[in-house]
């Protein structure tokens, strides 16, 4: 018997899950939202249909607040790899000037990208997407299924999820009704960057340390990536060694400061580091129980 | 594995693959691979309170995370100004209001010997299926007792569902040794009544280790408040559990067809998982259920082009030769053929709020299989709490049956001892969609291929038993059990009838003739029956291509 290992095993699930979804359902997406899971989940779709291109496109929803390293990456791979890229942006929230600084954290992210994402999957009538959510980011998302069923409405229904023994997906739905489906459940931070090592998957700049232009905000490092952030009275632009664990909106993403500018850097740090992957996101801290309440209303 | 590590040719959108088996990271080195365990038991007896501890013993809790858990102990904990460590697993709002889990989380840790996946199951009956979703993918089930409670109704409950999934190693851990005044007696007495209560389940491995989950007695180190306990520690134990692969029985090649990949009219490769075995190229299989026999022409794994692939692998097979293949068709060994089954004996647990029913229909997912199901009889449902049979006619949610299934179409199946891949399955109803039962393969069905007890004997013998088996159906099953209820009951009938007519006429010839006359008619006239009633019916349940 040919021995496997341990991220072998992840590959070959996340790969079964891929293709699970594609054979059972009608107009799948993949949800790129171009950080490092992203680009592990694009990674292992090229490996499931292989040498065919992935039967989908990508969604990438677009809060207008990205970094700007994030977009460029974004575009270039998609150029390189030959693929269709869908970008859907809110333009009622960009119009009503919704935005992280005007509209506080919580309202930006329900609007630009909650709403956002319900209003691509209407528009194109997906009815399955993928997403690069893992269940060791958050204690709601532990308990996520790997087939997630979502209502006409998008709802999340966290205390009557269908049982999943084994790898045998119930793949079953009613019309109108959706599916989120996280093909990385089962993988940890750790195995995402080892894999990423592995593989030499291209990642986001931003993960590696530079002297980057950041500001003490709120006891996080923000770094200004645009004029449109304003500096408050006593806030000082420094330039700094720093890095992102996690990318989102750049106004809502803390920085590190870290020296770690290669991948056995960034490796070795994760393992030393005593503080959990997402602790720089802002939109995870509104109250306890918040990523579950965002799921519900049909967050990612 | 070097015979994976292939350049991808120029077409590839996919980056220069490596094999992982050249840098398999440092973690992975370590003698004992990666342990999948759950933790079980009824409510209240600590389970997430210990899966708490066991994180945040082994460091795998982060400042930022531990600080939060103290904020959320003072708002919902049930430890007063302790830190309650069920926090940390209990994700859901409605868990932590309260204070129970109700569905299945799993937590990734590692020590510096050993990586973890652990399953926290609720212990309510009402989660039964989340418990036993959490255990199909175990090695290893902790079962939590309470000292003071013992041996619950639940606990032999989780016991028989952890070994009807297949799980053979159990740690039982006696917990809220605090609160009996760390009595070696009263442990002993939970020893002695557990291994009673299981003697019939068959585990490879029982182990017992006092604890205090919430003062973290025996969860890391050993206890001092415990010096009668000479065993190891839960962490050190579970570092050092040795669990065996699943796989017994055969290894043929099989792999269930999952998707067929075919984006040109150059290209037509069949994408799966084998679910044992491995395949080489220039091999020989076949196509079932059509029985159509091709070699393989080319094998691409996840790394690129491959020369050999094998179970558990992300495999795609180019075969040479137009045969046709679609999703849910199982290639096999040519060499190694195996059974197709229109009949499944099989126990189920059953998940739905609605009982099931005998006649009931289902959509069956087995692997990428899928057929409609019919479920022809209930032979008896299984009393966990005292593990004894009773007969019934509906099984209740979270009961366990053992029943017979006719399918609309040949599958693949094998008993579930042999394949959790083959042999596991579950039952969907068609209106609501709903998964209303997991299902576990017991002795093959009506398709008369080999079976363990075919295998032994001389050839004659062999020969002799099959015919037998045509007749009467197969040793030690329902199926011949009924069959032979049927034959004896006709034989009565026939004497009856034989005796009424003498009885009435005097006269044994004219008698004899109506009996050996019903004897022969009567199955003629009901097989006519029964088939202008299937014509009537048939065509009810095709649903079962969108699974």
């Amino acid at each position: 018997m040919i021995q496997l290992s341990h991220l072998q095993k992840l590959e070959a699930e996340a790969i079964f899950i891929i293709r699970e979804v594609v054979a059972t359902c009608d107009r799948p997406v993949l949800l790129y939202s171009i950080g490092k899971d992203s680009a592990v989940l694009l990674h292992l779709a090229l490996k499931a249909f292989y040498p065919a291109k992935p039967p989908f496109p990508l969604l990438h929803v677009d809060t207008t607040w990205k970094f700007r390293e994030m977009i460029a990456f974004r575009d270039a791979t998609v150029e390189r790899l030959g693929l269709d890229l869908i970008v859907h942006v809110n333009q009622a929230g960009v119009a009503a000037g919704v935005g992280p600084f005007a509209s506080g954290s919580r309202v930006h992210t329900d609007v630009m990208k909650t709403q956002a994402l319900k209003q691509a999957l209407d528009l194109h009538g997906f009815d399955a997407a993928f997403g690069g959510a893992r269940r060791d980011e958050e204690k709601s998302r532990a308990k996520e299924r790997v087939f997630s069923l979502r209502s006409s409405e998008h709802r999340w229904d966290p205390k009557n999820q269908r049982p999943e023994p084994w790898r045998l997906f119930n793949t079953r739905k009613a019309r109108g009704e959706s599916f989120r489906v996280f093909p990385l459940s089962n993988w940890t931070e750790r195995d995402v960057w080892d894999y990423v090592a592995l593989e030499n998957i291209p990642v986001v700049p931003l993960y590696f340390a530079a002297p980057r232009p950041v500001v003490r905000r709120d006891g996080a490092w923000i770094m200004r990536d645009d004029e449109r952030m304003e500096l408050r009275p006593g806030e000082a632009l420094e330039t700094r060694m720093v890095r992102f664990r996690t990318l989102g909106c750049y106004p809502l993403t803390g920085a590190v400061e870290s020296e770690a500018a290669t991948l056995p850097a960034i490796i070795a740090e994760m393992r030393a580091s005593r503080t959990s992957e997402r602790q720089g996101r802002v939109i995870d801290h509104d109250g306890t129980g918040s990523m579950e309440q965002k799921k519900q209303e049909g967050y990612f | 594995m070097a015979a994976l590590a292939r350049q991808v040719p120029e077409e590839s959108p996919v980056p220069t693959a490596r094999s992982h088996g050249d840098a398999a990271p440092a973690h992975e080195s370590a003698a004992p691979g990666l342990l999948r365990f759950i933790t079980c038991g009824s409510v209240d007896d600590g389970k997430s309170t210990l899966i708490g501890r066991m994180l945040y013993e082994a460091g795998a809790i982060p400042d930022d995370q531990f600080a939060a858990l103290d904020a959320d102990s003072r708002r919902f904990g049930t430890q007063g100004p302790r830190t309650d460590f069920a926090l940390l697993v209990d994700g859901l709002s409605a868990e932590r209001e309260q204070g129970i889990t109700i569905d299945v989380a799993y937590r990734y840790f590692a020590t510096p010997r050993r990586g973890f996946i652990v399953a926290d199951t609720p212990g309510h009956e009402q989660y039964t299926r989340n418990m036993a979703t959490g255990a199909s993918s175990a090695d290893l089930a902790i079962i939590l007792i309470d000292a003071r409670k013992g041996v619950l109704a639940q606990t032999r409950r989780h016991s028989f569902i952890v070994s009807l999934v297949g799980v053979r190693h159990v740690v039982v851990a006696v917990n809220k040794m605090d609160l009996v005044g760390w009595d070696e007696a009263a442990f002993g007495r939970i020893v002695a009544q557990y291994q009673a209560a299981t003697r019939s389940l068959g585990f490879a491995s029982i182990r017992f280790v006092p604890v205090s989950a919430r003062d973290g007695e025996n969860v890391a180190t050993g206890s001092e408040r415990m010096p009668w306990y000479r065993g190891p520690a839960l962490l050190p134990l579970l570092e050092a559990a040795e669990v065996e692969g699943r796989s017994t029985g055969p290894d043929g090649f099989v792999m269930p067809v999952q998707w067929v990949n075919r984006p040109d009219l150059d290209f037509r490769g069949y994408a799966g998982t084998p679910a044992r075995g491995t395949i080489r190229v220039g091999d020989a299989v076949l196509a079932l259920p059509s029985g159509r026999r091709a070699t393989v022409g080319r094998l691409i794994g996840a790394a690129g082009e491959a020369s050999e692939l094998g179970q558990g692998q992300a495999a795609t097979l180019v075969l040479n030769g137009e045969i046709d293949v679609s999703r849910g068709d199982v290639l096999v060994a040519a060499q190694a053929p195996v059974p197709l089954s229109r009949e499944i004996a099989a126990r189920l647990l059953w998940t739905a709020e609605r009982p099931l029913a005998e006649g009931g229909r289902y959509l069956l997912k087995l692997a990428t299989q899928s057929a409609a199901a019919r479920l022809t009889r209930l032979h008896r449902t299984i009393q966990i709490d005292g593990l004894a049979p009773a007969l019934s006619r509906s099984l209740a949610m979270n009961g366990i049956g053992v029943v017979t299934l006719r399918l609309d179409r040949p599958v693949v199946a094998l008993p579930y001892a042999q394949s959790r891949e083959l042999g596991g399955f579950i039952l969907i109803d068609a209106a609501s969609n709903e998964t209303v039962a997991f299902g576990f393969v017991e002795a093959g069905g009506s398709g008369g291929a080999a079976e363990p007890d075919d295998l032994a004997g001389s050839d004659w013998e062999r020969r002799l038993r099959r015919a037998l088996a045509r007749v009467i159906g197969r040793s030690g099953t329902p199926e011949r059990r009924r069959r032979l209820t049927g034959m004896s009951w006709r034989l009565v009938s026939v004497a009856a009838l034989f005796a009424g007519g003498l009885a009435l006429t005097g006269r044994p010839d004219l008698s004899a003739a109506l009996a050996l006359g019903d004897l022969a008619l009567r199955p003629l006239l009901r097989r006519g029956h029964g088939w202008l009633w299937r014509r009537s019916r048939e065509g009810a349940l095709e649903d079962g291509a969108g699974i």
